[in-house]
């Protein structure tokens, strides 16, 4: 109810006045679509601490390294599970590792995967959305049906499935963890497709002789590309989680280079002894970033997606 | 609604064995890696050969489906397990008790808790009430299960040892005889759970409430308690249906990390362990019965909520 409201033009706001609709009066230039997007995405708050989070996490891991060396890669017996200080601010874990270091490299592997599984998976479910909405009758009958099939596949069951038969390496997982989660966007995306193609703009393209390739990527994916934009925003949250599920559950990838989920597990087998410094940092660290996605993907939706549009 | 019935069905048995398909073809792509995980160290390639002949793995795919599809539905036959040393069936029905019984209660507690929570959200609409809960709902829905169990764990078994940490939970005569094990793993997705629904309900109650019946009703002197309660809530729990039947498949994958942090041996962690020593017979088992579960649980939320709402058009 509450959109429905919203969605309705306020009185006397960008209405243009019959000066302006007569050409008496210059217009004012109409902004683009992501100009205006900027800008109701700068006005929610939350959003911009959420993105401000990411920055600092992707600031933290692929430039703090530079700048801080901890040890990361060799064993040191004198220096196992010490909890937080000057010489390591995180502690070290049971090998003597600096966790700080630890987490700054896991969290290159956490963010790596999750970002491109995230745009991996939107490419994906954007184009079989199209395809299946624009081509229609039968075929797209049967690529529905096979999402139905693949979706009622618990996700955790799917991705344990794949991780343990086609083996672990970082490209197995960008492409496993994105196989597994393109199927709400392409519903979206198809959804999308099935109004545009009755348009006249489309029918006018297909008379003056454009092929359904060009109808596809002209004229109907960027109309579709807020819903994909948020959905990209979302999928990377999902795919953090589907990693660090993994890593969690002892299937992700190898112990030198583990992300946050495994470093997590490694710390909570200690939990009886109450290391606490080796399972918060990665943990909040997996939950503030799939949480910072899903409030840039809210803010997004609400800057990108026509049909909330509210300017 | 007999054509429904019948074309809604039809739909799922579709669903069922495209989903038979795909887990059957997942774990034949690559028939070298069944058998490299069987013989395991002991690998060479004779003995490669000779068990690929015995498992049948030369025969072309489709018999091979066809085959493992006879012994499947006939025999209720998934295979063996060479790891467990044990019909993949039986492991299956050993597990499968705990597993539904954490599960279950969940699902039940979850309901239990979201719907006050979400009528409560509805009436006091954009209050303090609203906003606190909403927030927290936020953030039950966005913090990863495993991470929210590890948590628990830490508060209530290692700092303030309000729970004492038991020995594995093996059985169903297990889960059901250690009641305050049940405690933590359940609170763990119920806490993740009822931030869903109860946003859903809430969402429900407010589509309700707009509608034309409510104002009709309260013209006719109806108090509001009744309105609410007999007239709104009635309605608005209808879509709730269809929200069990679609989270079926989180709550069972919510349902294996819970196993997992809290020392349970159900169908989760029999998953995982099978998957972490290459036994794929097992993976392929649970996949694919979990999957059905989830279909069947989707048939039945579909077929409820059209049995429920007289609106939904049969087509």
């Amino acid at each position: 109810m509450d959109e429905i409201i919203a969605e309705s033009p306020a009185a006397g706001e960008d209405v243009p006045s019959a000066e302006q609709m007569l050409g008496l009066e210059p217009t004012e230039k109409p902004r683009s679509m992501f100009r205006r997007g900027l800008e109701v995405f700068l006005e929610n708050r939350l959003a911009v601490v959420a993105f401000g989070v990411l920055v600092l996490y992707l600031v933290l891991c692929f430039l703090g390294p530079l700048v801080y060396h901890g040890n990361t890669s060799h064993v040191q017996m004198d220096e196992i599970t010490l909890p937080p200080g000057p010489s390591h601010p995180l502690g070290t874990d049971q090998n003597g590792v600096d966790e700080l270091g630890k987490l700054m490299k896991a969290g290159q592997i956490s963010l790596e995967i999750g970002i491109a599984s995230g745009v991996l998976a939107s490419v994906i479910g954007m184009l079989y959305g199209a395809i299946a909405g624009y081509v229609g009758g039968w075929i797209d009958a049967v690529m529905m049906r096979a999402i139905d099939a693949l979706l009622s596949i618990p996700l955790i069951f799917g991705l344990i499935y794949l991780a343990s038969t086609v083996g672990r390496t970082k490209t197995v997982f960008i492409m496993v963890i994105a196989l597994t989660s393109w199927f709400s966007l392409t519903r979206l995306t198809r959804g999308d497709t099935l109004t545009i193609k009755v348009r006249d703009y489309v029918a006018a393209c297909r008379m003056m002789g454009g092929r359904s390739p060009r109808i596809i990527f002209r004229h109907i994916l960027p109309n579709t590309i807020g819903t994909t934009i948020v959905n990209t925003s979302l999928s990377i949250a999902n795919s953090v989680f589907a990693l660090s599920v993994l890593s969690y559950i002892g299937l992700g990838l190898q112990a030198p280079n583990d992300d946050w989920g495994g470093m997590f597990a490694n710390g909570s087998s200690y939990l009886d002894q109450n290391y606490w410094w080796m399972i918060y940092p990665p943990g909040v660290s997996i939950v503030l970033i799939i949480i910072s996605c899903n409030f840039i993907g809210d803010a997004l939706r609400d800057a990108f997606e026509t049909r909330l549009q509210k300017r | 609604m007999t054509t429904y019935l019948i074309r809604r069905t039809l739909q799922s048995i579709i669903t069922v064995f495209i989903v038979s398909i795909a887990t059957f073809g997942m774990m034949h792509l690559m028939p070298n890696g069944i058998v490299r995980g069987m013989l395991g160290q002991h690998y060479d390639a004779q003995k490669a050969a000779a068990l690929t002949h015995q498992l049948g793995l030369d025969r072309p795919v489709y018999i091979q489906y066809a085959k493992w599809l006879d012994r499947l539905v006939f025999h209720f036959d998934l295979g063996y397990s060479w790891t467990y040393h044990q019909n993949v069936s039986d492991l299956i029905t050993e597990n499968l008790g705990q597993s539904i019984y954490i599960v279950g209660l969940s699902l039940f507690f979850t309901i239990l808790f979201s719907v006050p929570l979400g009528v409560l959200q509805a009436t006091r609409r954009n209050t303090i009430t609203d906003y606190t809960i909403t927030t927290f709902s936020f953030i039950g829905y966005a913090v990863p299960v495993f991470f929210l169990g590890v948590v628990l764990r830490d508060l209530f078994q290692v700092q303030f040892h309000l729970i004492p940490t038991a020995a594995q939970i093996a059985s169903f005569h297990d889960a059901f005889t250690q009641p305050e094990q049940m405690i933590l793993p359940v609170a763990t997705l119920v806490i993740g759970g009822v931030a869903g629904y109860s946003r859903y309900m809430r969402s429900a109650m407010l589509d309700e409430i707009t509608q034309d019946y409510v104002r009709t009703a309260i013209a006719k002197g109806a108090t509001k308690r009744r309105v609410l309660y007999g007239h709104v809530l009635r309605n608005a729990m209808i879509p709730m249906i269809t929200l069990v039947g679609l989270s079926l498949p989180t709550l069972v994958g919510g349902a294996l990390l819970v196993e997992q942090i809290f020392n349970i041996h159900g169908i989760g962690v029999l998953t995982i362990s099978a998957a972490l020593s290459n036994d794929f017979g097992v993976v392929l088992g649970t996949t694919l019965l979990t999957a059905i579960v989830t279909v069947i649980g989707s048939l039945v939320a579909d077929i409820s909520y059209a049995a429920l709402d007289p609106r939904v058009r049969l087509t």
